[in-house]
């Protein structure tokens, strides 16, 4: 699966699995696909991954088509498998914006639904063989492809920052100004006396500044690391299947094992990014009593 | 083997093992905490579960980069 003038060793191998097709300017000012990661890296910032683009906006397209699909087909009467499926992951959804949203917002229901579901799906291509869609892919003379796009930190970072200015704006918009600032500038030290409370202003300014800039990164950094992980680890094992028969064969086995685990992971990575936004999103929502 | 990649393979087997170790007590204590909450009060084990879950998954994500990463270094980066 090397590209010609790579040699075929197991670390070139793993690092052409984890290099994005990536589009940019080249130095010289022509504008191109890279090739090899030392390319990719000199065109800078403005460069974008088009596996990532393309599988993360057609597994969008691809849930969008299919869910308005059974929406428009959507009957009262006894409802078939496709309609049970959706009421089911709606219904499943609707119960944890309940819980755990108190607040009073049209937009938080539609926006955990939309990031769980395309979240689960970009994740579940990573079941799909490691090799498969690359293999396909430089059969028809693309160099590189990186299938999963929750593998690409630029996609989880896209998602996280997102809610973040969601959640920026919703903060403003609750709170007010004042109520934004408040909450950012009078706790966690407190004081009766003015003149202390004004020492105290910075430091809680830091402390609240910290926490509320560390809820995108390690939101979007959970993400990527799980599945960045679990795709590290699936490409190894690939690696076995090169060792000899016995080897190859304890390889499918693993393959097969770590793919029911990664199963879990998965829905529990989608799961959770879905429910940290509803929380982030209703801490933004809470107008608290007294200031 | 040159210094420098012994270094590398020091550094994946840290990362490994300290993530382990913090995540393992971690999920230990999590696992506990449950399991008392769930001889109490059976009748909630269903939600507790629910929250179980929730919290594994944010303990568990340590450790599993750290894992990654550590791959990433020892066979790609060192090997």
């Amino acid at each position: 699966m090397a590209v010609e003038g790579e040699a075929l060793t197991a670390s070139g191998y793993i690092r052409h699995h984890l290099q994005n097709l990536t589009f940019g300017q080249h130095p010289d000012g022509s504008w191109g696909i890279a090739h090899g990661a030392e390319e990719a890296s000199e065109m800078g910032f403005l460069a974008l991954h088009l596996d990532t683009l393309f599988f993360s906006i057609g597994l969008a397209v691809l849930f969008l088509w299919f869910f308005h699909k059974v929406g428009k087909q959507a009957s009262a009467g006894v409802p078939g498998a496709a309609q049970n499926f959706v009421e089911w992951i709606i219904d499943f959804i609707n119960e944890n914006v309940r819980g755990s949203f108190s607040g009073k917002n049209d937009l938080v229901a539609p926006l955990a639904a939309t990031l769980f579901i395309w979240i689960l799906l970009q994740n579940l291509m990573d079941l799909v063989p490691v090799d498969l869609i690359p293999w396909i892919a430089t059969a028809i003379g693309i160099p590189y492809m990186k299938v999963v796009p929750t593998t690409d930190p630029n996609a989880t970072f896209g998602m996280a920052i997102g809610v973040f200015i969601l959640v920026l704006y919703y903060s403003f918009k609750m709170k007010g100004a004042k109520g934004f600032a408040a909450e950012l500038t009078l706790h966690p030290f407190e004081s009766k006396n003015p003149f202390v409370m004004v020492l105290f202003v910075p430091i809680n300014l830091l402390l609240e500044g910290v926490n509320l800039l560390a809820k995108p990164v390690s939101h979007s950094l959970r993400l990527f690391g799980n599945l960045y992980a679990g795709e590290m680890i699936f490409i190894l094992i690939a690696l076995m299947y090169s060792g000899g028969i016995f080897i190859g064969a304890f390889g499918v086995v693993l393959q097969w094992a770590w793919a029911v685990f990664h199963v879990l992971i998965v829905l529990l990575q989608a799961f959770i990014f879905m429910v940290l936004t509803i929380v982030y999103l209703d801490m933004a929502h809470q107008v608290p009593d007294d200031h | 083997m040159s210094e420098a990649n012994a270094l590398l393979f020091i550094a994946g087997a840290l990362m490994m093992g300290l993530g382990a170790l913090g995540a393992a007590v971690g999920i230990g204590i999590l696992g506990g905490r449950f399991l008392e909450g769930a001889a109490r009060q059976p009748e909630l084990i269903p939600m507790l579960r629910t929250q179980f879950f929730i919290v594994m998954g944010l303990v568990d994500a340590v450790p599993m980069i750290a894992v990654g990463i550590a791959f990433y270094v020892l066979f790609a980066v060192a090997g």
